[in-house]
């Protein structure tokens, strides 16, 4: 069977069904808009922040802040790829036209990955732009040092996290299941573990809490003079995240009945 | 041609699939038969290979599933009407397993015109019913122009169009020299569509054998004879010493174990005129319920209810009684030949 | 008793129901046939008032279903075996109905019983297999011990010994003079069922008759004859006389030639008067699917290129090639994969009648039935 072959057969199924487009078009829109509007919101009021925030300004990651929503939608979408062709009972059919695991499997993370890549780099360079003309004076450019890193580092840590998504659901078959444990996993355990100081530290080896550092340009000493590691560190320690979960995916695939 | 050897599915303790040998050949409608529980969808599943055995094979031209090259050209299935995405048009739905496959994409509309859903085939599967569902299924089934097809339950939720179609298409193939393996709860349907049968219970091979030998093995057959010279035709009868076991209504007889030609060749012999020489069968459901009778799951008891009498299978009034023949349904209960 | 006068019920421009009128008599298990999107849903459901006539009316026992008092107690239905709270116990969603209707506790315990659920009694119903909601559903059917009693394909999911079951039960629940109305799609099914049929094709009634009749009135059947194998000119010689004769006759695939057109006795005559000796000489009768397909053609929804009834055309005698062509019965249809398009379209020798009258009057030309 030619790979090409379910490359094709992937990108149909990804592009006739209706929640890749709301759950993509979403994850764009809210970061973009919602980076904007706190980009504008922080140009009105910057005179008036504490000096040592001042410091560590960080004018493309403020562009980005949309992002801390806008990955939830990243997250149902990476969800719903794999958990729809569960909940439907599309799988059987699935699996019947590709009975090697492998290449089902490696063929709809890298439609799916592609997408998340694409629509991820539009995501980050709409938002730095827009986000920058909003900021006017405390603004950056494209030219200065690491903010191009930054900006690829979007696309890249919303790829990433639509993989996870993807693996996590693999290992749970269920599209409520893989979103709810995403989200809490995503949103809500590193608040928790930040409120105490002994597990302030383990907070920082959370799948998007390291890859996130990829998308800063200045080490702000106040969120992250903590961390053990630089953004090409961090976002090591999310790709072994995400290797994780698609190997825990790909076993489930493999070992259990479909 | 499908092979099944020494097939084995445990869940646990539990033994859903036994050590299960069969082919399954072309140019046959094969039925596959079995109360609930019995392991048939697991069986099948298995042999799609999603799930897994735990131990023996299945072989589909001695190649395992899994190493199948585009498998969908080789065989084509329909397990489950509900195994496409509601949320894609029904071409969409099918388009996708094409290309997987590099089947061409004019395919696509061939087989949902040839299922009747060609005036449908951009709506969503979704708001289909499950008789438009299994039409679907069927097309999926279709798509490859495999030379092996399993239909799981075809006729569920088809109106009796539907139904006296997929009859015809599925002996139509089988005509064409194809494997067709079907399994289904309708014995009167089944009956109309099977040259062969297997049966199991419990996971465990009962018969292998085709459609007439499984009725004649486990059912009461006779010859029914009617003459407007009855008088002399029980004469006759009584003197070569065949003694007729029934008299249903005035001026036929039933004669058990004797066969029509050589009642026939008596009659000649005699100048008897006959208006009636049948052989008459007992249907394929008599014969299932014989088979199979210690291997069901759900029984209905109604010990003192005021419908006890209702769960009591009292034969259809048309269909001979369960008689002699119990120690012939024993021989056979290993399996065949 | 189920009595529609001019039930008519229209969704906008559709016409889904077309002044239906007809009883359900009781005693007898009385078959609801049509294919889909004839209306036959609709009309169950305005029986059991879901839905609101047009106009028109359907009574049950005399009162519309919304006035009859404890509704439970008189009408039993099994509509849709899914219509059940997945979360509860199959006994707990039983005694939650029984209590609406004060029937008491003990009855859920009997009919759990009956339809052979007492050991899942205590399961969530969200675990249950198709054949085991069905199972429920004719439970809660039952509950109210009604003397009418609906079925909408009550042998869905059900396995062999299931079919058996509900189709002795409906049977039983008729013979004790209850009023029992099933619609099904599986003719070979209905015709060891229902002793009465109700057929319908786009919201009108086609038919209205014992279910012998409908066979006889809307089929042909045939003569099975086999001359001695060990004579091999008999076959010819016989079937040479019965086609001389007037009969028409086609060869089937094991020898047997196919005869319509004779009786039974003047077959035995011909044979005789030919010098063949017979091996076999039976009555078929045809099929209710057959019956059903010549009378609802044009009535059907989505139609396969592939037209089923191509088959039955062929079996058509007023079709059939003479004997000298040699011709094989169409036992096996050799339709290929892409059949073209079939004759149903155009130029069909049966039409549908407009009123049931006309069915009758036609049935009188329709051959005898061999017996």
């Amino acid at each position: 069977m030619a790979f090409s072959a379910v490359l094709t057969s992937e990108w149909t199924k990804i592009r006739t069904v209706a929640s890749t487009s709301w759950t993509l078009a979403t994850a764009l829109l809210v970061t973009v808009a919602m980076g904007a509007g706190l980009c504008a919101v922080v140009n009105a009021t910057f005179d008036t922040m504490p000096e040592s925030q001042q410091i560590a300004f960080d004018p493309t990651q403020m562009s980005f802040s949309g992002m801390l929503f806008g990955q939830v939608a990243v997250l149902i979408f990476g969800a719903m790829v794999v958990g729809s062709e569960y909940s439907t009972g599309m799988i059987r059919s699935s699996l019947a036209a590709v009975p090697a695991r492998g290449a089902l499997l490696l063929g709809k993370l890298t439609v799916a990955t592609a997408l998340a890549l694409v629509v991820g780099l539009a995501t980050g360079f709409l938002s730095f732009f827009l986000g920058q003309a909003l900021l006017g004076e405390h603004s950056t450019t494209l030219g200065e040092e690491n903010v191009l890193r930054a900006v690829i580092g979007v696309g890249l840590y919303m790829a990433l996290l639509a993989v996870f998504a993807m693996g996590v659901s693999m290992m749970l078959r269920n599209t409520a299941a893989a979103i709810s444990i995403l989200i809490s996993f995503v949103l809500i355990l590193p608040i928790v573990l930040s409120l105490v100081d002994a597990t302030r530290k383990i907070a920082f080896y959370l799948p998007n809490q390291a890859g996130s550092a990829i998308m800063q340009t200045v080490s702000s000493p106040a969120v992250t003079s903590d961390a053990p590691y630089g953004p090409w560190g961090g976002l090591g320690i999310m790709v072994l995240w995400v290797a994780a979960a698609v190997l825990g995916g790909y076993l489930v695939l493999s070992r259990r009945d479909a | 041609m499908i092979e099944l050897d020494g097939l084995t599915k445990r869940f646990g303790a539990k033994t859903a699939v036994d050590n299960l040998s069969f082919q399954v050949k072309p140019g046959l409608v094969t039925g596959f038969l079995g109360p609930n529980g019995a392991g048939k969808s697991t069986t099948m599943r298995m042999m799609l290979d999603l799930d897994n055995p735990t131990s023996g094979a299945v072989r589909i031209y001695g190649k395992r599933y899994r190493e199948l090259r585009e498998p969908l050209k080789h065989v084509g299935a329909l397990l489950d009407a509900k195994a496409m995405h509601g949320g894609r048009s029904a071409y969409n739905n099918l388009l996708c397993l094409a290309q997987s496959n590099g089947i061409p994409q004019r395919r696509v509309a061939e087989v949902l015109d040839l299922v009747g859903l060609a005036p449908v085939a951009r709506k969503k599967s979704k708001g289909f019913s499950l008789g438009m569902g299994q039409r679907l299924g069927i097309a999926s089934a279709l798509l490859g122009d495999p030379q092996i097809l399993m239909f799981d339950e075809p006729v569920n939720g088809l109106d009796p169009e539907g139904i006296l179609w997929i009859r015809n298409l599925m002996k139509g193939l089988a005509a064409e020299g194809r494997t067709i393996f079907v399994s289904s709860h309708l014995m009167s349907e089944m009956a109309l569509t099977a040259d062969h049968l297997i049966v199991i219970g419990q996971g465990r091979l009962l018969a292998d054998t085709s459609m007439a030998d499984f009725i004649h093995q486990n059912s009461r057959s006779f010859v029914r004879m009617r003459s407007p010279q009855l008088e002399q035709l029980k004469d006759v009868l009584h003197e070569a010493g065949i003694a007729p076991v029934g008299v249903p209504d005035g001026g036929a007889l039933e004669i058990d174990g004797v066969g029509a030609e050589q009642l026939g060749e008596l009659a000649a012999r005699h100048r008897i005129v006959l208006h009636e020489l049948s052989p008459q069968r007992a249907s394929l459901e008599e014969a299932f319920m014989r088979m199979t009778a210690d291997s069901v799951e759900y029984h209905a008891h109604a010990p003192g209810a005021p419908g006890a009498a209702i769960d009591n299978p009292a034969r259809p009034a048309d269909v001979p009684a369960w008689g002699a023949g119990f120690d012939a349904a024993d021989s056979t209960r290993k399996g065949g030949r | 008793m189920i009595e529609a006068v001019g039930l008519t019920k229209r969704y906008g421009a559709k016409t889904a129901v077309d002044q239906l009128s007809f009883q359900v008599k009781p005693g007898h298990v009385t078959g609801f046939l049509g294919p889909n999107g004839s209306g036959k849903s609709t009309t169950m459901r305005m029986i059991l008032g879901l839905d609101r006539p047009t106009s028109g009316h359907v009574t049950i026992n005399g009162s519309p279903f919304r006035e009859l008092p404890n509704a439970q107690r008189h009408v039993g239905a099994l509509l849709d075996a899914k219509a059940v709270h997945g979360g509860r116990r199959a006994r707990t969603h039983l005694l939650s109905i029984a209590q609406l209707s004060g029937i008491p506790e003990k009855r859920v315990d009997e009919v759990l019983a009956v339809v052979g659920l007492q050991d899942a009694a205590r399961q969530r119903t969200k675990g249950f297999s198709l054949g085991m909601g069905q199972r429920l559903g004719i439970a809660t059917a039952l509950l109210g011990d009604p003397q009418v009693l609906l079925f909408d394909e009550p042998v869905n999911g059900l396995d062999p010994e299931g079919i058996l079951w509900v189709r002795n039960l409906m049977r039983r629940l008729a013979a004790e003079g209850r009023t029992v109305f099933v619609s099904s799609h599986l003719m070979s099914e209905m015709a060891l069922t229902a002793d009465h049929l109700i057929v319908i094709g786009r919201g009108r009634l086609l038919a209205d008759m014992g279910t012998q009749e409908f066979i006889a009135h809307n089929s042909a059947g045939f003569a099975r004859v086999r001359a001695a194998d060990t004579d091999p000119d008999g076959r010819d010689a016989l079937g040479t006389a019965l086609t001389r004769a007037g009969g028409r006759v086609l060869q089937e695939p094991d020898g047997a030639l196919r005869v319509t057109g004779l009786e039974l006795p003047r077959i035995s005559d011909l044979a005789h008067a030919a010098g063949v000796r017979l091996w076999e000489l039976s009555p078929h009768r045809a099929s209710l699917e057959e019956a059903y397909m010549r009378m609802t053609q044009s009535a059907v929804e989505y139609t396969s290129t592939d037209d089923p009834r191509a088959e039955l055309w062929e079996q058509d005698p007023l079709a059939l090639p003479a004997w000298e062509d040699e011709q094989a019965a169409p036992e096996v249809p050799r339709a290929a994969f892409f059949a073209p398009p079939p004759p149903g379209a155009g130029g069909s020798p049966f039409l549908m009648p407009s009123h049931p009258g006309e069915l009758a009057s036609t049935a009188k030309d329709s051959p005898e039935d061999t017996r």
